[in-house]
């Protein structure tokens, strides 16, 4: 494993994070140093197992379809940060011709 | 002051649900200013719904304590977090819902680390939370609001979340009760998630018994939850004063080790021999991948909580920057001033051992050690009842006594998150005290382990330990 090649200004920006270079030179050797710990993992014999992502995996259980009542278009704008005519309003995201 | 005390008080016509509101809420006022437990409370609204209480039912007019991550319709959800410090609830989780049909009143919103990612409460956003032992002292995490206003007498009972010991470590710490029930016996729906197959609620409390009163209440399958388990949920009060007597209990050898206080060793050691002395046969038992347990932990809760914290993204709710270039700059922006420092750790950790390239080196074998880590608690279960070992390796460390060094802090957490990896039920309740790093008489913790969904019989031993005379 190449941890000490972490680059977290290149994964903070994959993740949607914009660090100041203060952050990056702190998260820097803490998350190098919480990758080295992780690299015990690496020495253990795991071929074979099997994966467990959840303890008690439940699959593909439905719920009846039943109509009930949803949030109404008030509630889900209370927190909106921005809105206008009902709908929420974000920063334009498509470009001019 | 327990819920039972009170029920009985309530069914005499001795107090009343707004009585005790009242009270609670003065002596919020005489101290939590200085333990800090509370982010919020509406007292207006839970003296409402004090006024329409039927007492008839389990909880009936008993406030309960909410962790501020979970939903109350109307109040706010802040997880500890600037990115939703103004943030109102527009639902009820299935828990509140739950409480609500057995009587209870839920009041008060407590503090927590940032999104639940932490074990002591400094990583709030907000404010600081003392222990009441010691005001020096960190009061544990993640619930550290709801273990600190249990222990300071300033509420009843309190709900927590569970995802690495954020429950059990700091009821330990607190000297109160602490139950992380099994995965998927209590609904999810409405707690903010943090890692999705880790995440459980669960009570902090004054006594075994109250833990089992408020786990009747919100234990079940729910039709919003797909990962609520659809098992009948036993009657946790019967058979709850039976003893130990008969019962085998492991004692994995691997809990015991050099990183552990003097203080804790001896006051679970203690612990065990009384119980034995009640009649349970003691069985040292191994969980061999223990050592293993904080990085695989440590990868898989990261990676779950990198993707579910992309969410905040500062266009439907929570935090938006000002002025932003363009859609992208908005998502950063608004990210990198909303987040704390241990938030983002953990999102570039868990966005990095789920990238091309190191996938398969971290995530990938985290997965497959979590079977290992799994079948060791298999195996110890085919030959004893439930396992008792400490919570935490020490008791309460003093308030930034561990500042910038996050691998420190997680490897405290050993005790703990391997019941979460696994899937089983832990619970915590108090040990006696021991003095540490120049604090003394701090309370110290017995957890007790059991298989998955045998919180009943984890409960009638947690019983059997609380009865025994400590110190």
């Amino acid at each position: 494993m190449s941890h000490r090649h972490i680059d977290v200004s290149y994964v903070a920006k994959l993740a949607r994070l914009e660090l100041t270079d203060e952050e990056v030179a702190v998260f820097q050797p803490q998350l190098e140093a919480i990758l080295g710990h992780a690299e015990s993992l690496s020495k253990l014999d795991i071929s074979g197992i099997d994966s467990t992502a959840h303890a008690t995996p439940v699959f593909g259980r439905m719920r009846d379809d039943i109509p009930g009542q949803s949030l109404t278009p008030e509630a889900m704008l209370q927190n909106a940060p921005d809105q206008s005519q009902g709908q929420i309003r974000v920063p334009k995201v498509v470009t001019d011709a | 002051m327990t819920i039972t005390t009170l029920r009985r008080q309530l069914l005499a016509g001795e107090t009343t649900p707004a009585a005790i509101l009242e009270k609670l809420s003065g002596e919020i006022a005489a101290r939590d200013g200085s333990t800090g437990a509370y982010l919020s409370r509406d007292l207006e609204a839970a003296l409402a719904e004090a006024a329409q209480a039927d007492l008839s039912l389990p909880l009936g007019g008993i406030p309960i304590a909410i962790k501020d991550n979970i939903n109350v319709l109307g109040q706010p959800c802040t997880c500890g977090s600037k990115f939703l410090e103004n943030f109102i609830s527009p639902y009820d989780a299935t828990v509140i819902r739950k409480l609500r049909a057995a009587g209870a009143i839920p009041f008060g919103r407590m503090n927590q680390d940032e999104f639940a990612m932490g074990s002591s409460t400094e990583n709030s956003a907000l404010q600081v939370t003392r222990n009441p032992h010691d005001p020096e002292r960190i009061p544990g995490g993640s619930s550290g609001g709801s273990a600190a206003a249990v222990a300071d007498l300033t509420a009843v009972a309190a709900l927590g979340s569970d995802t690495g010991g954020s429950i059990r470590q700091p009821a330990s710490h607190c000297g109160v009760v602490g139950l992380k029930p099994s995965y998927g016996r209590v609904s999810r729906y409405g707690l903010v998630a943090f890692a999705s197959s880790l995440d459980q609620i669960g009570p902090l409390t004054r006594s075994v018994e109250d833990a089992a009163l408020i786990l009747q209440a919100i234990a079940g399958l729910d039709p919003l939850d797909s990962t609520s388990l659809d098992a009948p949920v036993p009657d946790y009060l019967t058979g709850l004063n039976d003893g130990v007597k008969g019962l085998k209990l492991g004692v994995p050898k691997e809990y015991f080790g050099d990183g552990i206080d003097p203080g804790v060793r001896r006051n679970v050691e203690a612990a065990i021999q009384k119980l034995a002395a009640q009649g349970a046969e003691i069985v040292e038992i191994s969980l061999p991948h223990t050592e293993h347990a904080v990085a695989t932990y440590y990868v898989i809760a990261p990676a779950e909580a990198s993707s579910n914290l992309s969410r905040f993204d500062g266009i439907r709710y929570g935090h938006r920057a000002a002025n932003p270039s363009d859609i992208l700059d908005l998502y950063q922006k608004s990210r990198e001033e909303g987040f704390g420092p241990e938030v983002k750790r953990r999102i570039i950790l868990g966005t990095y051992v789920l990238s091309s390239g190191y996938y398969d080196a971290y995530y990938a074998s985290a997965q497959k050690v979590r079977t290992l880590i799994r079948r060791d608690f298999e195996d110890a279960f085919k030959q004893v009842d439930a396992i008792v070992s400490p919570v935490s390796p020490a008791p309460a460390r003093k308030i930034g006594s561990l500042a910038g060094d996050p691998l420190q802090e997680y490897l405290s957490d050993i005790f703990t998150i391997a019941a979460n990896l696994a899937g089983i039920p832990g619970i915590s309740i108090p040990c006696g005290t021991t003095d540490f790093d120049g604090g003394k008489n701090l309370p110290t913790g017995l957890q007790i382990l059991a298989p998955h969904l045998a919180e009943a019989k984890m409960l009638r031993i947690a019983r059997a330990a609380e009865q025994l005379a400590f110190d």
